[in-house]
């Protein structure tokens, strides 16, 4: 009898030590796809656009000429759109993330707007550019302006930023703010000298987030704008654009080798901006964590 | 001052405290003199910390919780409409379980207080309100030569200390402590309890702690606190410390203190 449960529990014991051996396999083949991919799509998309890289394809205008073609006002486009959606997006999304989790905490009011912020986030992006040609453009009147793509971006990485800002917050300890409270502390104080300086760090990094989803949109600018070539740089809020997504579209979309390399080469710069923003983020980060410690 | 003499600085009255559906403490009258030291005592999830809480709205941050009854504080019903709860918490002061100092120095941890409730004071006047305000809770000798030190760089009871000198910094009139030494070592404990005693006669202090024989050590007076059959908790003995520790009228409060129930 004893011996039987020993084997049966041995047979048992020697199985589980097998799939603590071969999980690890499974699970980094299923890495190595993930990474593989991404590689190959980069490698490609550089072998293929390193030698059309020049200051033409920042400088220049877009031209039916491969060798004089850039993106000049494509890039000035998403600059501007981009730029100004953030400026849109982060406050609002920093105040609404403080007034669910500062405020309203726990209320019925913050859980239904909690759920449909966290909804929003899974509307296809398309979706965004009718709202903005149909609201902002149209019935608005603002036109298929930069300030358009500029508010229509922001609706759209809105949900994204205000849930990282939500999850910030929720980061910050209680007893922080218990501490702040049982001192005489508002909860504007508690907010503004306890749990902000603490959060700000992550905020940015959902900001840095959101504009790096924003400047990878094609689908609503495309729909906001209409635009996909335009031979002359933004003078207002109110000018029409374009955005580095459509440009490379345009390329990628035409007959001719010579564009085919022209969008690799722009994806390449459009990722050099990506990482840029990114390191910048990262040290904008610590520069105010440090800060935060000694705020 | 004598401490039967000494003026009355809080009375609850009638005081029931429900979250959501659950009553968490019901009936409770207690009322606590200046100059003393109340130990609020009774097993785990008995309603201490939830009645200490009453004494200073910090109920009030929790969504669910509401509070009926009656807390006077010198004589004006805290939970009366005209009453701020922020400038009540200015007046009564709060130490917590765990040491919770701010990310900041040692100065701007107890300044915070200061600052936050709009005194006008000068850098100086500043400057001598922390100090006295870290002379009374014992740590002045320990941080004079780096009080723009990081808070965190303090040791656990250091911490503590910091978090009672923080509340002693706005003047307050009441120090409600709840555990404050349940984390820390026997030494860091007893240099508490021995401030506690040193600065009561300025203030009224009310502490909860499970530990029985530190209510023994510091507490002029003793509540005890048991939940009934329904878990609802209620104070079942309340007198000088020492009538409860000696001569215990209720039954539970002696099979508590003796450690047969707990």
């Amino acid at each position: 009898m004893g011996d039987q449960i020993l084997a049966q529990y041995s047979r048992r014991m020697r199985f589980r030590k097998i799939l603590d051996k071969v999980l690890p396999l499974i699970l980094s083949v299923a890495v190595f796809i993930a990474v593989a991919t991404v590689f190959s799509v980069l490698f490609t998309t550089i072998m293929t656009g390193w030698h059309r890289l020049s200051l033409n394809l920042i400088l220049n205008y877009p031209s039916a000429n491969p060798n004089e073609a850039g993106m000049r006002s494509a890039i000035l486009g998403s600059i501007y759109t981009v730029g100004l959606s953030a400026l849109i997006c982060i406050p609002l999304s920093i105040a609404t993330a403080i007034y669910l989790v500062e405020y309203s905490r726990g209320g019925r009011l913050a859980s239904i707007l909690s759920y449909n912020i966290s909804n929003l986030a899974g509307v296809p992006s398309v979706i965004f550019g009718v709202v903005g040609l149909g609201f902002l453009a149209y019935w608005l009147g603002m036109g298929r302006t930069i300030i358009t793509g500029a508010f229509t971006l922001a609706i759209l990485i809105l949900p994204l930023v205000t849930v990282t800002c939500v999850e910030a917050l929720k980061t910050i300890p209680d007893d922080l703010r218990l501490g702040a409270y049982a001192l005489g502390a508002t909860t504007f104080q508690v907010v503004r000298r306890v749990v902000l300086p603490r959060a700000l760090p992550m905020m940015l990094t959902g900001g840095i987030l959101g504009i790096s989803r924003a400047l990878g949109e094609a689908a609503p600018i495309l729909i906001v704008s209409g635009l996909l070539f335009i031979r002359d740089d933004p003078t207002s809020l109110f000018s029409r654009f374009t955005v580095i997504p459509l440009q490379l579209f345009n390329w990628v979309s035409r007959p001719q080798p010579a564009f085919i390399e022209l969008s690799s080469a722009g994806i390449i710069v459009l990722l050099i901006i990506l990482f840029a923003l990114n390191g910048l983020t990262i040290a904008l980060r610590q520069v105010l964590a440090r800060r935060a410690e000694w705020a | 001052m004598s401490e039967s003499s000494a003026p009355e600085v809080v009375r609850v009255e009638a005081l029931r405290v429900v979250y959501g559906s659950k009553i968490a403490i019901d009936d409770i009258n207690i009322s606590f003199k200046r100059s003393n030291i109340t130990a609020i005592i009774g097993p785990s999830g008995c309603g201490k910390s939830t009645l200490l809480r009453s004494i200073n709205r910090m109920n009030d941050l929790i969504p669910a919780a509401s509070v009926s009854g009656r807390v006077y504080f010198n004589g004006v019903d805290i939970y009366s409409k005209d009453v701020d709860p922020v400038y009540i918490r200015s007046r009564i002061g709060m130490v917590f379980q765990r040491p919770n100092p701010f990310p900041f120095s040692i100065f701007d941890n107890v300044a915070f207080g200061l600052r936050v409730n709009g005194f006008k004071l000068t850098k100086d006047e500043l400057y001598n309100k922390v100090k006295d305000a870290l002379v009374k809770a014992a740590l002045w000798d320990e941080v004079k030569d780096r009080l723009d030190n990081h808070a965190y760089s303090l040791s656990g009871g250091q911490q503590q200390r910091l978090c009672i000198a923080r509340a002693l910094a706005v003047d307050p009139e009441v120090l409600l402590l709840d555990e404050p030494t349940v984390s820390l070592d026997p030494i860091s404990t007893a240099r508490i309890e021995s401030l506690l005693r040193s600065i009561k006669d300025e203030y009224t202090i009310i502490i909860v702690t499970h530990n029985m024989l530190q209510a023994a050590r510091v507490s002029d007076y003793t509540a005890v606190m048991m939940p009934d059959d329904d878990m609802v908790g209620r104070i079942i003995e309340f007198g000088e410390t020492r009538g409860i520790f000696t001569n215990p009228r209720d039954k539970r409060t002696e099979d508590y203190i003796s450690g047969r129930i707990g």
